[in-house]
C-alpha cells in the first residue's frame, strides 16, 4: 500500500536543501575538511568558508561579520544570550536579573531558570489572550533592572508576531539588552536588525533546510555576553570550540536562499495556511483557530478540537500518513496544554486538544487537501474515544 | 493483508516477541505504549517516566517495520489502579495492581483505543492462551499469567491475540535472539511496575496522611489475644509474613490476620495459617457461571497451585467455596481463580 505522505511539521523541523547539501559537501570531504585555526592551506580552505557563510548572515540580517557567533542550534544561541548576558551584567555590577516572556520556547525559559540556580532572579512577562507580550511588564521589568529581556520574534506554536522593533526601542532606551529568539521568524517574516534594534538575535538552521546541529546567536556586542562554555578561544571565546565548518556553510547557503525567497515563500505559505484554516473550520465547525486575531507569520497553524485529545489525533493522522504535532506536553502524570496555551488563557480543554500544522517550502495544496479529507473521520473517531477515557 | 491489531508493547522481550510474531503472522500491527504513571517529583531528572522501556519499544517497532505511538492513560491508570492499591492496603488487604491493571487498564482503555483505530484485536506478551473466546493458562507452567487476567471482561477475550502464551520464556528469548530485538536480554521484570525498588510502603506513605491507621502503630496480638508488642502499621504487613515478627516464640510465628478496625496484626504458628474456606467478592466470569455444587479448581496466589474445591454458596457477585485440601496464608485482597481440570480459567473474585 503506498500511501502519500504529508509533512506538515515544518516548524519541528525541515529536510537538507539539496542546494544547502551540495553547498556543504566540500567542507566534509578531502578539499576542505581542514580546522579553520590551523596556519596550513587546509585551514585556510575552512577559514574562508567560515568567513564567507559569515558575511553572507551578517548582510541578511543587517549585523557585521563579527556578530555572527556560531552556535550548535537555537538552544545553544537562546542560552548564551540568556545566561551569557546575565553573567556579564553581573560581573560589571549590574542587575543579574533577566525578563523572558511566558511563550518563549523552552530554551530560554530554562536558561532563565539556570539564572536562578546561579544565584540570580528572572521575570516572567506575561502574555494577552492575543499571545502578545504585555509591555507594561516589560516595562516593569526594565523599571527594575535587569541584564536582559528576550521575547521571541515569532512563537513556535502559535506564530504570533510579538511587536518586537517596539520593545528593542524600549530597552534600547534604557541602556538594556535586548534578546530575540528569531527561530520561527527567519525566513517566514522580514527578519533584519536594521529595522529592529535588537542586541542579541538567535537563529537555527535547521528550520530553514539546513542540518540539525548548527545555528547563530548575532552578538552586537561582545562585552554584552560573557562564554558559558569555555575553550581553545575560538570565535573571540565568546564560543570556543572548533568551528562546524560544514554546518557553518550549510546554515549561510540556507540563510542566502531564505532571504532570497522571503516574498514568496510567506505568500505561498499564507495561502496555504489560511485555506487550510478555512477548510478545517468548515469540516469541523467548533474547531478553534489558536490566536486567530493576532498578527500572525505565515506558516504556522494552531488548532484546536473541541472534545479531542490532541494526542489521539496526532496517532490517527500519523496512520493516514499526515504528520503535524501537538500543542500539548507531558507534564508530571497528566496531558496538560503546553506552556504556551496555558500562558494565553486558553482553557485546558482547548489547549489538550491542540494540533499544530506548519507549512514549508516543500508544502502544497494537496497536502491541504489530505488533511481536509482525513480529518473529519479523524475527529469523529477520537472524540468518541475521548469520551469514553474520559468519562 | 490479516485483520488489524494493536499490540500493547512495555518495552520488554514478551511484548516485543509478541509484536514480532504477529507481524511473521500478517497483521496489520500497530505497537503501543501505554504511559502508566510518574515518578514524578521523587526523580526530578526524569519527568516522563519509563522513558527507556519507551525507547526500547520504538526501536524494536522500527526494526519491525510497524508505527508505535505512546498513549498517556496515567491519570486514568492512577484512579483504577494506584488509588485502589493504596485503598485496599489501607483497609488491611493485600492487593494485586496488575490484575486491576489488565481490568481497566489494558483490556478496557487500551481497547477503548484498539476501537477508535478500527482494530479487530488486540495483543499483549501475556502468557496466557485466548481461543474461541475463551482463556487458558499458557504453555509454560512457571510464567503462566492467566492468574491475573480473571476480571477482564468477557466479551473481550474473543479479541484478544496472545502470541507467546504457547511459548515457554526460553523460547521466547531465542525467538527475540534470532529476530535481533535489541529486548531479547531484558532481565524480567518482577515488581509492581510503579513502586520504584519495590518499597510499596514508601508508596502508600506517598499516598497516605502521615497518620492514617495503616501506616501508624498499633498492637501485635497473638491468635490467643495475648499483646506481645507493637508494630509500626498493618499496612507494612501480609499474611504469612515472617519477617520483622518478634522472636522467643517456640515456633516461628508468622503473620495469619489483620484487623484494620483495632490496628491489630496478628500472629500465630505455621499450622494457624492454612485454611479450607474461601469467599470471593467482585466476582467475574470468562465462562458460564458455576453453580452451587460445582467442582472446580481454585487457586488463591499467583505462585500456589491450584487445588480442588466445590462452590458452596452463590450470591450476586460472590462465592463461597470449600477446598479439598488446606492452603496456606489464604489472604483478603489477593485473587481467587476458578480454573476447569485442563486449565480454561472458568472466572475468579478478590479474596473477601
Amino acid at each position: 500500500m503506498s500511501k502519500r505522505l504529508v509533512y506538515l511539521d515544518n516548524a519541528a523541523t525541515t529536510p537538507v536543501r539539496p542546494e544547502v547539501l551540495e553547498a556543504m559537501l566540500p567542507y566534509l570531504g578531502a578539499d576542505a575538511f581542514g580546522n579553520p585555526s590551523s596556519a596550513h592551506r587546509f585551514g585556510r580552505a575552512a577559514r574562508a568558508g567560515i568567513e564567507t557563510a559569515k558575511r553572507s548572515i551578517a548582510e541578511t540580517l543587517g549585523a557585521e561579520p563579527n556578530q555572527v557567533i556560531f552556535t550548535s542550534g537555537g538552544t545553544e544561541a537562546d542560552n548564551l544570550a540568556v545566561i551569557g548576558a546575565a553573567l556579564a551584567s553581573r560581573d560589571r555590577g549590574g542587575p543579574f536579573r533577566v525578563a523572558v516572556s511566558a511563550i518563549e520556547h523552552k530554551a530560554i525559559l530554562a536558561a532563565a531558570h539556570a539564572v536562578v540556580h546561579l544565584g540570580g532572579e528572572e521575570i516572567l512577562l506575561p502574555v494577552a489572550a492575543s499571545g502578545l507580550v504585555e509591555e507594561a511588564a516589560v516595562e516593569g521589568a526594565l523599571a527594575r533592572g535587569v541584564a536582559v529581556v528576550s521575547v521571541m520574534w515569532v512563537n513556535n506554536e502559535v506564530g504570533v508576531i510579538q511587536p518586537v522593533a517596539r520593545l528593542a526601542e524600549r530597552c534600547s532606551a534604557r541602556q538594556v539588552l535586548f534578546h530575540s529568539d528569531a527561530v520561527q521568524a527567519f525566513g517566514k517574516v522580514p527578519v533584519s536588525l536594521r529595522d529592529v534594534p535588537c542586541s542579541l538575535l538567535t537563529i537555527s538552521g535547521h528550520k530553514i533546510g539546513a542540518p540539525k546541529g548548527i545555528g547563530a546567536l548575532i552578538v552586537r556586542d561582545r562585552q554584552a555576553v560573557e562564554a558559558i562554555i569555555h575553550g581553545g578561544g575560538q570565535q573571540f571565546g565568546i564560543r570556543p570550540g572548533t568551528e562546524n565548518v560544514p554546518g557553518i556553510i550549510a546554515l549561510g547557503s540556507a540563510v542566502a536562499l531564505a532571504a532570497a525567497e522571503l516574498a514568496d515563500t510567506a505568500t505561498r505559505l499564507r495561502a496555504l495556511r489560511d485555506d487550510l484554516e478555512r477548510r478545517v473550520l468548515a469540516a469541523v465547525p467548533d474547531a478553534v483557530i489558536n490566536a486567530w486575531q493576532s498578527e500572525r507569520a505565515p506558516h504556522i497553524a494552531n488548532v484546536s478540537i473541541p472534545g479531542a485529545d490532541s494526542e489521539a489525533l496526532l496517532m490517527h493522522l500519523d496512520l493516514a500518513g499526515i504528520a503535524c504535532s501537538s500543542g500539548s506536553a507531558c507534564s508530571t502524570g497528566s496531558v496538560e496544554p503546553s506552556h504556551v496555551l496555558s500562558a494565553m488563557g486558553v482553557p485546558r480543554e482547548m489547549g489538550i486538544a491542540a494540533l499544530r500544522f506548519s507549512f514549508g517550502k516543500d508544502s502544497t495544496t494537496e497536502d491541504v487537501d489530505a488533511v481536509v479529507a482525513a480529518l473529519p473521520r479523524i475527529v469523529e473517531k477520537v472524540r468518541s474515544l475521548s469520551a469514553v477515557l474520559h468519562r | 493483508m490479516k485483520d488489524r491489531v494493536l499490540v500493547a508493547m512495555s518495552g520488554g522481550v514478551d511484548s516485543s516477541v509478541a509484536a514480532a510474531l504477529l507481524v511473521e503472522q500478517g497483521y496489520e500491527v500497530i505497537g503501543a505504549t501505554m504511559k502508566l504513571f510518574c515518578y514524578g517529583d521523587s526523580v526530578p531528572d526524569r519527568p516522563c517516566c519509563s522513558l527507556d522501556s519507551i525507547t526500547d519499544a520504538k526501536l524494536v517497532a522500527h526494526r519491525l517495520g510497524i508505527p508505535h505511538y505512546v498513549l498517556s492513560l496515567e491519570e486514568r491508570f492512577g484512579h483504577d489502579v494506584i488509588d485502589d492499591f493504596v485503598a485496599e492496603y489501607a483497609r488491611g488487604r493485600t492487593p494485586i495492581p496488575c490484575v486491576r491493571c489488565n481490568t481497566f487498564t489494558k483490556f478496557r482503555d487500551f481497547l477503548a483505543h484498539a476501537d477508535a483505530l478500527d482494530c479487530a484485536y488486540i495483543a499483549t506478551g501475556h502468557y496466557a492462551i485466548a481461543r474461541d473466546g475463551a482463556l487458558f493458562r499458557g504453555r509454560d507452567p512457571q510464567k503462566d499469567q492467566s492468574y491475573f487476567l480473571w476480571g477482564i471482561d468477557r466479551t473481550v477475550v474473543a479479541r484478544m491475540l496472545t502470541p507467546v502464551g504457547a511459548l515457554t520464556k526460553r523460547e521466547t528469548r531465542a525467538r527475540a535472539q534470532r529476530l535481533g530485538l535489541e529486548t531479547a536480554e531484558k532481565p524480567e521484570s518482577v515488581e509492581i511496575c510503579f513502586v520504584p525498588d519495590g518499597d510499596y510502603v514508601a508508596v502508600l506513605e506517598q499516598h497516605l496522611a502521615a497518620d492514617a491507621p495503616a501506616l501508624t502503630p498499633g498492637p501485635l496480638v497473638t491468635v490467643g489475644g495475648q499483646v506481645v508488642g507493637e508494630h509500626g502499621g498493618f499496612a507494612r504487613y501480609t499474611i504469612g509474613q515472617r519477617r520483622g515478627l518478634p522472636g522467643g516464640f517456640a515456633e516461628p510465628m508468622y503473620v495469619v490476620d489483620i484487623r484494620p478496625e483495632t490496628r491489630e496484626v496478628v500472629i500465630g504458628r505455621g499450622t494457624d495459617l492454612f485454611g479450607h474456606a474461601v469467599t470471593l467478592e467482585a466476582v467475574n466470569w470468562l465462562a458460564e457461571p458455576l453453580a452451587a455444587g460445582a467442582d472446580v479448581w481454585v487457586q488463591c496466589r499467583y505462585r500456589a497451585r491450584a487445588v480442588p474445591g466445590t462452590v458452596v454458596e452463590v450470591s450476586e457477585d460472590g462465592l463461597a467455596l470449600q477446598l479439598a485440601e488446606a492452603v496456606r496464608a489464604i489472604t483478603p485482597g489477593q485473587s481467587g481463580v476458578l480454573y476447569d481440570d485442563p486449565g480454561m480459567v472458568l472466572g475468579g473474585g478478590l479474596i473477601a
